[in-house]
């Protein structure tokens, strides 16, 4: 009697833990992925079906071939390389112009109150209704990209640092304040880095705002290379594959970018959110 | 040594307005040196803005502030400021001797999180100038003197919260003050905690003679703590009475039951009553 229920006993057991075992390892990349496979598998479907034209939605594997074409033959790489090359050009003249102004007008709230108008009306502007203007300045060249991408970040940039340090926390001001420290050394060792979050924010938001700004310029301004130009190019020419690879290689820009100033942020601002 | 460190500080003529309502007018205090003295009082008459005053964060509207043998601060008249009245305000302040150290009543705002506890503790005498050594050297002498039994290479929100405010107490005393203030410096800790750090205070100002002004919100940690108790009115502000209480140091639990404790208690309790309602 208690031999084979013994049995029945265990080897459920035993088939239980090797399943469970087997989950607990892939479960993690399956809620990571999940979403992303279904998508894939939908998108497989729906062209397989041909439930959409192939001129509209070419199949995720002409797509990924036409990618790795790309990559291969390397013109896509170089119109990737222009692409990041002018995004944070465009970036690093937001950050110098944009950081220092907003400690300036940040620390100074009338100063900052008689630019208040100024400032909200040019971000209220959306940055590519300036291309015209830039371009009669800068002329037709790459430059005239870049500073139509960097007026849009630096004007971000700026106005999440003078919020930062308008809004830091005045207990600590405080505290530095009554040690006797003199008022440049509380700028600098607290005021700067209480902003440092907000900073943070600003420069996150900056880079994925030049990077929309470049890749429209590319688009429509006169440009002969780069991802926006690419996309445009293959679409005039009705290739589905070749469009649709470069978007998801522009998404894969716009992404890391995302992703590196996330990581830099939480390895630099480790008290942020505590 | 003890007598020497902790300077008194007198008050006189302290006027303050918040906005149009009078919140002191003609004030006058003494704080006695080398001593613990709490301030306790009904909310809103100004305890926090009385410290703030003395300790040079918020300008009085008039009066004189002396702390030891200088006068560090002036008052002006609310409507004219003159730039050289200014000017050497500042002055006198800078070159001042008398060093002051304040505890905050939020340990979490008032630490650097950017730093380590004991990069903290240190910063007061980066700025004023000492060798890395000399920061190091004076830093192990607070963790002996307090005990510190937690690692201060640690970020502050990485401590409890009683280890936060036992980093401000030290950061604080780092520069050797003359002057301790302290705003509610426990109320926002849970009472194991208030009890330990409490008695490690008591314990760095018996061997440091220190002068203490401490606000507290609770009466019986004020009459505890306290060589002097300064109960206030409600506003406009005036000194109800000075409580001295006189028990010996190190007082412990069993002060707490001393009939002498019981009755000042009970003493300020009634005064406190009377003068806040």
């Amino acid at each position: 009697m208690q031999y084979p229920r013994q049995q029945t006993t265990e080897q459920p057991i035993q088939e239980k833990s090797y399943l469970s075992n087997f989950s607990t390892k892939l479960s993690p990349f399956l809620v990571a992925n999940t979403g992303t496979l279904v998508f894939l598998f939908i998108w497989w479907l729906v062209t397989a079906l041909g439930i959409i034209q192939a001129v509209l939605l070419p199949t995720p594997i002409a797509t990924f071939s036409s990618l790795w074409a790309g990559i291969t033959s390397g013109d896509l790489l170089l119109d990737f390389w222009l692409t990041l090359y002018r995004t944070l050009y465009a970036f690093v003249i937001a950050s110098i112009l944009g950081i220092p102004l907003g400690l300036l007008l940040g620390a100074n709230e009338k100063l900052y109150k008689s630019f208040e108008f100024l400032i909200d009306f040019f971000r209220s502007t959306p940055a590519t209704a300036m291309f015209p203007l830039f371009l009669v300045v800068f002329g037709i060249g790459d430059f005239s990209k870049v500073a139509v991408a960097a007026f849009a970040g630096a004007l971000v940039v700026f106005f999440n640092v003078a919020y930062g340090v308008m809004n830091t926390r005045k207990t600590r001001i405080m505290a530095a304040k009554v040690m006797g420290v003199p008022k440049w050394r509380v700028f600098v060792d607290v005021i700067f880095f209480e902003t440092l979050p907000q900073t943070f924010i600003g420069l996150r938001t900056a880079v994925s705002l030049t990077l929309v700004v470049i890749i429209v310029a590319e688009m429509f301004v006169g440009s002969t290379n780069g991802m926006g130009q690419r996309i445009i190019d293959a679409q005039q020419v009705f290739d589905m594959p070749g469009m649709y690879a470069s978007i998801i290689a522009t998404g894969v820009m716009g992404y890391g970018l995302n992703q590196f100033f996330l990581l830099t942020e939480n390895k630099f601002i480790h008290w942020k959110g505590q | 040594m003890v007598s020497k460190l902790g300077v008194d500080i007198e008050v006189t003529g302290l006027t303050k307005y918040l906005g149009e309502k009078v919140l002191y007018e003609n004030f006058d205090l003494k704080i006695a040196r080398g001593k613990i003295t709490c301030i306790f009082g009904p909310n809103g008459c100004g305890k926090s803005t009385l410290l703030n005053m003395m300790a040079g964060l918020l300008t009085p509207d008039a009066g004189q502030m002396r702390f030891g043998t200088e006068v560090r601060s002036s008052g002006r008249t609310k409507t004219i400021q003159k730039k050289g009245q200014k000017s050497s305000t500042n002055n006198s302040r800078n070159e001042s001797p008398v060093k002051i150290g304040y505890v905050f009543q939020n340990y979490r705002d008032a630490l650097f999180p950017w730093l380590r506890a004991a990069e903290n503790i240190e910063y007061p005498l980066l700025s004023a100038g000492l060798s890395r050594l000399q920061r190091k050297a004076r830093v192990e002498t607070l963790i002996h003197q307090f005990d510190v039994g937690f690692d201060l290479s640690r970020y502050p929100y990485e401590l409890s919260g009683g280890q936060q405010q036992l980093v401000s107490i030290m950061r604080a005393l780092s520069t050797q003050p003359n002057i301790l203030f302290l705003d509610e410096p426990f109320s926002a800790l849970d009472y194991e905690a208030t009890l330990a750090i409490r008695d490690k205070l008591q314990e760095v100002f018996t061997a440091t003679g220190v002068t203490i002004v401490m606000i507290s919100h609770d009466l019986e940690e004020a009459v505890y703590l306290a060589d002097h108790i300064l109960l206030l009115t409600k506003r406009p502000t005036r000194l109800a009475e000075r409580v001295v209480f006189e028990a010996q140091r190190p007082r412990t639990l069993k002060t707490l039951s001393e009939p002498a404790f019981v009755s000042t208690k009970a003493h300020s309790l009634e005064v406190f009553r009377r003068e806040a309602s």
